[in-house]
């Protein structure tokens, strides 16, 4: 029992993850038709926003000892931190919650980055087939990830959790279960609750505002809405943006569980399409009930005792999944009629 | 009247050819090693010899290739009597007069193994045949060493390893034209299982977790071989694909398997997110059979003990060597590399130093750049003053042999790069087994 709850955690929080990049990539696919590869990256350069915030706050003012020397014989360097010169104590405090203050910074900043990569490059291809959206989108990504890579360089670069957010939670004690039972990280619990927020705030942005409705109506019949006068392309870049902001966002967050590399979009790219096939294309609450499923199985997979039965289980169960619900459904969960099928 | 005849005898011209031809013919041999100049590829002909430098510029292990790279062109500059000189003040004994090898100026090319097998051996073919490289070094990478050796053997171009820790390098995969100074996963086990003992006790259940591939089955195989020994028990060993990101599905499972001790048979970033995850879940805050729970890192590196942070404070694990030694050879490295570049050398960039050096020496001593020759030079070379004590490259598989350091991640660092504690340097004798134990062939010194 407490094997079992605890692997149920762990797909909740591996879903959180993939449910949120799937989230952007449909939404994205069901209102601008772009199958975009490079959204994967969209969720690295999220996490570098907190790389770079945190880099910025332990900027160092350096000064060459004049006495002492390095073990290699130069000068030794003394190093102070700028943000302590300017805030005192109140430094370290910035620093330990470096990763979820870096939000604030990521939002602009992928907002941006959305849209300038929608106005770019992408709106360029909206007529052409899939294939090519596919192609320019996977070179775009690879692009982004050897520029990272050459300003960061190629190691993954660690984000600590603030202090207090360290540790375990007892979950067990919860189900009646002996003390220890089944212990659970305390960030891994807020990423879950972090993703469920921002999903539902995506979904209240869609169904509660005016915005969010001609969006709405947009993905339905485009023309149609154009027709009323309603500058749609303008309002499909905003929801671009918004899609680069959820991916990015959950990037920053992921930062703690997975230091950041610049191959960290492609390690998600792949699944997260599998996971909106498999909820169905175009189809937000599809890509969100797919990612908690698909994390979920592949947590349970991942038991030895799964893997005894079955070796390598773990790493195909995903796709063995997909390919079983496309037999079955093949719009997927919660596809609909008429999207991809032309 | 005399017999004697005048003009030339026939043994006089008998004598006369004979010693000509021994002058003319043999002598030069004698005299001159090497001089006999036979064809071999890239034999070079004019004022500079050329190395080739394989390692990944690309992919996951971009970050150590650059320093293996540093630590080549320090070697370079030092070996052409640029410089400092570093180790060439304290190897011994030493042929080299820092005029480059046997009169002729190093110079290099470079090659990205992309840490693939494909793309290195086609980046190492490349430097052969187009560039005339005389040697191949370098990588990061057990399946890339073992890939290029193989084809360093069929083209007659010795190949000294950069980075490689599975057995199977020197084991059933050694060729006659590969060397590795590195240590591999054997010596890991045998010196890590002392310290287990010591710092954990015999009682111990102990869970592996270990990355799919070949370095990783070597790991896992010498670690329990090492810690069964010692009366451990051995609870799971679970493969992980190898780049999994997320580990946390493999880790979950730990914390119900009534294991005590986590082994990670993962290196580079499967290091970092294994370790980092391991430490999240809170495993090392655990009490599991009535002892502390314990995470061991068989294979450290400090580069990439950069990538876990403050998650790798007090574990212990092995590496080839540290930048903090304290031994002459060790110091003038480091004291040449950080003069020249701003930061320590990590031990990729060490093993990769000694390998270019080790080489430019046997050929100097060998007095030619004839592969056979040069292998009989390095076969059975006993040497010292390069860090890790006094080393032999045995002969039987072409494995270094020397001291081999256990280390623990340092709960107090001085510096970015202070993250290894040397808590014990295990001498040689203590990690050397036979040369049998791991099947093989050397193969030819000939290739046609």
């Amino acid at each position: 029992m407490d094997a079992i709850l605890v692997q149920f955690l762990n797909g909740l929080d591996k879903g959180g993850a993939y449910a949120l990049i799937a989230l952007g990539l449909t939404l994205v696919f069901g209102t601008l038709g772009v199958v975009n590869f490079a959204h994967g990256a969209l969720f690295m350069l999220g996490s570098f926003c907190a790389v770079a915030f945190r880099k910025l706050l332990l900027l160092e003012r350096i000064e060459l000892s004049e006495t002492e020397l390095s073990p290699w014989g130069t000068a030794l360097e003394i190093r102070t931190p700028y943000v302590n010169e300017i805030f005192g104590a109140y430094g370290d405090v910035l620093i330990d919650w470096s990763v979820p203050i870096s939000i604030l910074v990521a939002i602009p900043i992928m907002l941006l980055i959305g849209i300038a990569m929608e106005r770019g490059l992408i709106k360029h291809f909206y007529k052409r087939p899939h294939a090519e959206q596919i192609l320019v989108t996977f070179g775009l990504a690879i692009v982004l990830g050897e520029i990272i890579k050459t300003i960061f360089g190629a190691n993954p670069i660690p984000q600590p959790m603030p202090e207090v957010l360290r540790g375990t939670a007892d979950i067990g004690v919860l189900f009646g279960m002996a003390e220890n039972a089944v212990t659970y990280p305390w960030w891994r619990m807020i990423y879950f609750l972090f993703s469920l927020s921002l999903i539902g705030a995506v979904f209240a942005f869609l169904r509660f505002t005016t915005f969010g409705m001609v969006v709405r109506a947009g993905m339905a019949d485009r023309e149609m809405v154009g027709l009323l006068g309603v500058d749609i392309d303008r309002r499909f870049t905003i929801v671009f943006g918004i899609a680069a902001v959820v991916a990015g966002l959950a990037g920053v967050m992921y930062t703690p569980i997975l230091p950041p590399v610049n191959t960290l979009g492609m390690d998600f790219l792949v699944l997260s399409f599998v996971v909106v096939v498999v909820g169905g294309m175009g189809s937000l609450p599809g890509a969100v009930a797919a990612g908690f499923l698909l994390g979920i199985l592949q947590s349970f997979a991942s038991l030895p005792e799964v893997k005894a039965i079955i070796p390598g289980i773990d790493q195909v169960i995903i796709y063995l999944v997909a390919v079983v619900i496309l037999l079955v459904r093949p719009r997927g969960l919660l596809g609909k009629s008429g999207v991809m099928e032309n | 009247m005399s017999d004697q005849k005048k003009g030339v005898s026939r043994r006089k011209v008998i004598k006369t050819g004979a010693a000509g031809i021994i002058g003319a013919g043999v002598a030069p041999m004698v005299f001159t090693r090497g001089a006999w100049a036979q064809e071999f590829r890239n034999n070079p002909t004019g004022s500079e010899v050329t190395f080739g430098l394989n390692v990944p510029q690309t992919g996951a292990y971009a970050d150590e290739g650059a320093d293996e790279l540093r630590a080549y062109e320090l070697a370079v500059k030092h070996i052409n009597g640029e410089g400092d000189g570093g180790m060439l003040n304290t190897m011994q004994p030493l042929s080299l007069q820092g005029n480059g090898i046997n009169g002729k100026k190093l110079a290099y090319v470079t090659g990205d193994t992309q840490t693939k097998s494909d793309a290195a051996r086609d980046s190492a073919r490349r430097m052969i045949e187009r560039d005339g490289a005389i040697m191949i070094t370098g990588g990061s990478s057990s399946g890339v060493a073992v890939a290029v050796q193989s084809l360093c053997q069929e083209m007659g171009i010795i190949f000294m390893a950069g980075l490689t820790h599975s057995n199977d390098t020197t084991g059933k995969d050694k060729r006659r034209y590969g060397f590795r100074h590195f240590f591999n996963t054997h010596m890991s086990g045998a010196a890590l299982a002392p310290v287990l003992s010591a710092e954990y006790g015999n009682e111990r259940k102990a869970y592996h977790l270990t990355a799919d591939y070949n370095w990783g089955w070597s790991q896992e195989g010498s670690l329990i071989d090492s810690t069964e020994a010692l009366g451990w028990e051995t609870t799971a060993a679970v493969r992980t694909p190898l780049g999994a990101g997320d580990f946390s599905q493999y880790i979950t499972p730990v914390l119900n398997s009534g294991a005590d001790v986590l082994i990670l048979n993962h290196y580079g970033r499967d290091m970092v997110n294994s370790l980092t995850q391991a430490v999240q879940f809170g495993l090392r805050d655990r009490q599991q059979n009535g002892k502390n729970f314990e995470i061991v890192v068989p294979l450290f590196s400090r580069l990439m003990a950069q990538g876990a942070g403050e998650n790798i404070k007090g574990i212990l694990g092995s590496t080839n060597w540290n930048w903090s030694l304290q031994d002459a050879g060790s110091q003038a490295f480091v004291k040449s590399f950080g003069a020249e570049y701003g930061f320590p050398p990590s031990q990729a960039a060490h093993t990769c130093y000694v390998q270019a050096l080790l080489y430019a020496d046997a050929c100097q001593r060998a007095g030619t750049f004839y592969p056979p020759e040069v292998i009989r030079a390095l076969e059975g070379f006993k040497f010292d003053g390069m860090g890790n004590g006094p080393t032999e490259y045995r002969a039987e598989d072409h494995q270094c042999f020397k001291d081999v350091l256990v280390v623990r991640g340092n709960q107090n660092p001085t510096s970015e790069f202070d993250l290894l504690e040397v808590i014990q340097e295990v001498p040689r004798a203590q990690v050397e087994y036979d040369a049998a134990i791991f099947g093989g062939e050397l193969g030819p010194y000939e290739v046609s």
